[in-house]
């Protein structure tokens, strides 16, 4: 199996990165702060005023090392990327396919509610007893709601505007109990309503800024295997949207995003005081608290868990590469259907 | 897999230093230097078979010598590191 490689995240205003050899070079204040060989990344990840030296873009564009620009607060700008990999011939074959994916989208959205629902029903397992009796019964509501759900998608012949709607029904239902599953006592960590663009709450701080990580995996996991990550089958396309990384992060989000933004929170790792308020009302972490998150973000990617569809253990962060190699098979037509990830 | 590196090489005659350095560079461009002629160096069969002979390429085998350990796929629990100077964790969060 291929292995997980590493990412290097630059947070340090007026670092520069530079090419040595076969490795690159931090510098912050012309003291080597990492060295790091080459053949051991997948891509680097710069916040802000970052110099790269050309010599470095160069070797990580031959490479197939992606690098990513994202603004201070963790926006993403800009993306450098090597020559276009992968064959013309699955691509032909994606395109064919987005015009009527209704099995693909099926696939994903029930890959995304049932892990979903799995979030909540393992919050309902683990503190179930502990929270108040409306709170319970609320969830154990959205939970049957959301099981109901998956079956219509999984029987009915629904076209993909129909799955489209019921994707959001269960977001609806999701979002609407996911106040529940915050334990922690700061009266600021709560939860109302799902805010981006910018995020007007300091869990929907945490949250884009998880989700702009994961979609950054997601698109270099579509490059990695030949797919255009532009080209999606869930999501309409629209110039500028990875769309197809968008699709293959759906079934990822709550387990990979979301539930490592409740156990910071929970486990008070994150507290009110780590956020700050920008005016015109966005949130945003401070610098401290994102270098929290990011430790957080790769060690999570580290776990392993049983791949259900491969029977093999997979780092957690190996799971969006492997999602998109299913999905290469199976519109080059060796796997029937493309197999959503379930988390467990 | 995780390959430790050693070398010796004679640096008397003429042509001893460059290859020192090239020895050395060589080892940086796929590990990290943990001592000063000693080398972690993290890499596949492949990689492992190309610094290899770039390695062999380079030194005069009537004056120098190679050393390689080979640590396996499991070194974590191998390896352990007293005093001044601990290796980074080049798969653990790289956050500059």
């Amino acid at each position: 199996m291929k292995k997980l490689l590493n990412t290097v995240y630059v947070t340090t205003e007026g670092a520069a990165l530079k090419k040595d050899g076969e490795n690159l070079v931090a510098e912050v204040e012309g003291a080597e702060k990492a060295r790091v060989p080459l053949h051991m990344l997948a891509s680097v990840v710069a916040f802000g005023p970052i110099l790269i030296s050309p010599a470095l873009i160069g070797i990580c564009a031959e490479r197939g090392i992606t690098i990513a620009l994202l603004d201070r607060i963790g926006r993403f700008q800009a993306r450098i990327e090597g020559p276009v990999s992968g064959n013309v011939l699955l691509r032909r074959a994606q395109y064919r396919v987005a015009d009527a994916a209704e099995d693909i989208v099926r696939s994903i959205v029930m890959g995304k509610v049932a892990n979903q629902r799995a979030v909540i029903r393992r919050s309902l397992r683990d503190y179930g007893g502990e929270m108040p009796a409306a709170a319970r019964e609320a969830l154990e509501a959205a939970s049957d709601r959301m099981a109901m759900i998956l079956r219509r998608v999984q029987l009915t012949d629904a076209t993909v505007d129909e799955m489209r709607g019921s994707e959001g029904e269960a977001a609806n239902l999701y979002f609407a109990g996911f106040d529940h599953l915050i334990r922690s006592p700061d009266a600021e960590l709560r939860w109302t309503q799902r805010s981006r663009r910018p995020p007007l709450d300091p869990i929907n701080a945490l949250l884009s800024f998880l989700y702009t990580l994961l979609t950054h995996d997601c698109r270099s996991a579509c490059e990695a295997v030949g797919l255009d990550p532009a080209v999606g089958f869930l999501h309409r396309d629209r110039p500028g949207r990875p769309s197809l990384a968008l699709d293959l992060m759906e079934e990822l989000r709550a387990p990979l995003a979301d539930r490592l933004a409740l156990s910071l929170v929970n486990r008070r790792q994150l507290r009110a005081a780590d956020f700050r308020q920008m005016e015109g009302g966005a949130v945003l972490l401070t610098d401290d608290a994102r270098k929290l998150v990011l430790t957080a973000w790769q060690e999570r990617k580290k776990e392993e868990r049983l791949h259900p569809f491969l029977a093999e253990k997979a780092p957690f962060g190996l799971v969006p590469y492997l999602q998109a190699q299913m999905l290469a098979r199976h519109l080059r037509g060796d796997i029937d259907a493309y197999p959503p990830w379930f988390w467990s | 897999m995780l390959v430790l590196v050693t070398y010796d090489v004679r640096t008397l005659e003429d042509g001893g230093k460059r290859r020192l350095r090239r020895v050395a560079r060589a080892c940086e461009d796929y590990g990290q230097r943990v001592q000063f002629s000693v080398f972690e160096i993290e890499v596949d069969p492949a990689q492992w078979a190309k610094l290899k002979a770039r390695l062999e390429g380079i030194i005069e085998p009537a004056h120098d010598s190679l050393r390689y350990y080979y640590l396996g796929a499991n070194w974590t629990r191998r390896v352990e590191h007293v005093g001044a100077k601990p290796a980074t964790d080049l798969n653990g969060p790289l956050i500059i």
